[in-house]
């Protein structure tokens, strides 16, 4: 760049200014020039004819070196291409780019990959019958077996534990955010402590304090699962009551509003989406665990739809018990049962997007 | 200053500048207006604290009824929290405390007779930033004082249009009542607000330099509101902005803190006419007359 810049001559500053009935055309910003692409796409191929050869001329087999070497002889082909062509700014801000959305497809391949596996190896058993079969009857070579008391058993453990932890865990948010009691700094010292709770230690509690009495049951995997979710769902929800701004809280008490209506009427309102995300977050923590739930609900292959009342499966243990089979199609329902798993977190999150939408209005 | 000479000129003195729109609402209010009853405040000996540190010392101030008073003086001099004492909103600090009395016609607001909550109903407030309620639709934010203190209202709808109606805002916003609070621009929310606050019918409006985060010409709709509203209620204004309180108010008083460290004090109290040209205290003359602050 230069250090002093001399104005430019009348007669270039007319031919800048153009004339008056120029185009009143929006301007398409941030497009990329087509020139750009082709240098980008000629730099691609040099990088590839270069790690191709040196790969030969190595000896290094397969795709990795390959890739690496190709990635990396690109970033710096690129980086001096454009420094020729456009320049140091443009050089820099490229190659930036580049890094960063490099780290974004390395962040996101591992998804990729893991869901992409659980869709290859799953896919095959994945039929309606897989939804209305158990295993009660179905041996290793009965193609008709299913996950339907896995299903039902997920629902019902996560949906008690749920029903339980979520009016606690916004109750005690509200406790620690807007009514600040004198116990709060213990009350949010016992929820962190709680949150390091490993989920096999809530089990083995579980195991000895409900199961030893009472026996295995879907309601005793229930009692595991709010232990691990009340510290996930209060702590976020704090979280989220804390982003709502105090001078809404001002303005519903200095119209008279007493503190409960103001926290019922303005900040949970307010705060719908987010308390919605929370609990999101700790059910899809609790629908994934599988270590607390072999100490209480401890699985079986038949249907139980009673969660208070004997051994129940569900959909961890499912994956659990089928994938340690010596069989292949066995091993193959475990994975089916992985892909629904995912399936219902997935469809859970979907829901509630929709369900913590702010409403619309008529305009 | 135009204001600063002999009585007081009209607030607004060249009624044609005002935006015209604005001006048709206030001045032919289309829904009938509720009968007010507009209520003397009277502080005494108001002290105010925040933690150790003191903040307002002694002050002692009589609002009249179907008057405007401002409140001025340079940042920190206890003037909002002064304000925040009169509804009962500055013992939700934690940490302040408070010496002194306040009357509501003649009933002590600190006393057992009155809840905080009739307190902040008979009280209203208007705060220094805009502050609908984002999770509620215009109509929703102006009737939100009666839900939110269990109060009953069968004529909804006439409340809406005549609470508007008095903030300045129902030309604005007739067409559109369901659409979020949040979705107007900052001087239409902060009548909102002030439409919110009318619609609980309180005696007494406090407001919080309800101007200073807005444009000239929202702060001139406002101000003319303000005057609007003057006959029907008592009106408390803060501000930072000496113009608008020689525009929109009867009666001035000046705080001011003397040192750092000290508590703010009441320096002079009277009509604005008087405060702005011949104030008794010299440093009121040097304040108003924009040598400080």
């Amino acid at each position: 760049m230069r250090a002093v810049k001399t104005p430019p001559p009348a007669a270039v500053v007319a031919e800048l200014l153009g004339p008056a009935e120029l185009g009143d055309e929006p301007r398409r910003l941030n497009r990329i020039d087509p020139r750009e692409t082709l240098l980008a796409a000629v730099c691609a191929a040099g990088a590839a004819v270069l790690a191709w050869t040196l790969c030969r001329f190595l000896r290094w087999d397969g795709p990795l070196p390959l890739g690496l070497i190709g990635i990396i002889a690109f970033a710096g082909i690129y980086t001096a291409a454009v420094r020729d062509q456009l320049g140091d700014e443009a050089s820099t801000d490229r190659t930036i780019t580049l890094l960063i959305s490099l780290g974004a497809v390395i962040a996101g391949l591992p998804v990729i990959f893991m869901v992409g596996f659980l869709v290859v190896r799953g896919i095959g058993q994945l039929r309606p019958s897989f939804f209305t079969n158990d295993l009660a009857k179905s041996g290793p070579l009965d193609p008709r077996g299913g996950a339907k008391h896995a299903i039902i058993g997920s629902i019902e453990q996560v949906g008690l534990a749920a029903f339980v932890v979520v009016p606690l865990s916004v109750l005690t948010a509200i406790y620690l955010n807007e009514l600040k009691g004198r116990m709060s700094r213990m009350v949010r010292f016992l929820v962190d402590a709680m949150s390091g709770v490993p989920s096999i230690v809530a089990g083995l509690l579980v195991y000895a304090v409900w199961v030893a009495a009472f026996g295995f049951s879907g309601f005793a995997a229930s009692l595991a699962l709010i232990i691990l979710m009340l510290p996930t769902i209060t702590r976020t929800s704090e979280e989220v009551l804390r982003t709502i701004p105090d001078n809404l809280r001002e303005a519903s008490l200095a119209l008279g509003a007493p503190q409960w209506r103001t926290v019922l009427r303005v900040v949970l309102p307010t705060a719908r989406t987010g308390l919605v995300t929370a609990m999101l977050l700790g059910v899809a923590r609790g629908i994934g665990e599988t270590a607390p739930m072999i100490m209480t609900a401890r699985g079986q292959n038949g249907t139980n739809a009673n969660p208070f009342k004997d051994q129940q499966s569900d959909l961890p243990l499912f994956i659990y018990n089928l994938l340690r089979q010596p069989d292949k199609r066995q091993i193959a329902r475990g994975y089916t049962g992985a892909l629904v798993l995912l399936l219902v977190v997935l469809s859970l999150f979907t829901l509630a997007r929709v369900a913590g939408r702010p409403r619309k209005r008529r305009s | 200053m135009a204001s600063t000479t002999g009585s007081l000129p009209p607030p607004i003195a060249d009624p044609d500048n005002l935006v015209q729109a604005d001006l048709g609402d206030v001045v032919q209010p289309t829904a009938p207006v509720r009968e007010d009853n507009p209520a003397t405040l009277t502080a005494r000996n108001v002290s105010a604290w925040f933690g150790g540190f003191k903040a307002l010392e002694r002050a002692s101030l009589n609002m009249q009824a179907r008057r405007v008073t401002a409140l001025i003086g340079p940042s920190g001099c206890g003037k909002s929290t002064f304000l925040r004492t009169l509804n009962r909103m500055h013992e939700n600090i934690p940490g302040a405390k408070f010496g002194g009395q306040v009357f509501l016609d003649g009933t002590d607001i600190y006393g057992g007779s009155m809840s905080v909550t009739a307190v902040r109903s008979a009280i209203g407030m208007v705060f220094q930033k805009p502050n609908p309620f984002p999770s509620m639709s215009i109509a929703e934010n102006v009737v939100a004082g009666l839900r939110l203190s269990g109060k009953r209202h069968r004529r909804n709808d006439d409340l809406i249009e005549e609470s508007l109606v008095r903030a300045g805002l129902w030309r604005e916003v007739k067409d559109r009542l369901n659409v979020s609070g949040a979705s107007l621009s900052g001087g239409q929310q902060q009548r909102l607000c002030i439409a919110r606050a009318l619609a609980v019918h309180p005696q007494v409006l406090l407001m919080d330099e309800p101007c200073s985060a807005l444009d000239p010409i929202s702060t001139r709709v406002i101000e003319q509101t303000i005057l609007e509203l003057a006959s029907q209620i008592t009106i408390v204004i803060v501000t930072h902005n000496m113009q608008q309180a020689a525009r929109v108010s009867d009666d001035c008083a000046f705080f001011l803190v003397e040192e750092q460290g000290q508590p703010g004090r009441l320096v002079e109290f009277g009509p604005t006419s008087r405060v702005f040209s011949e104030p008794d205290d010299p440093r009121t003359l040097d304040y108003v007359s924009g040598r400080f602050g």
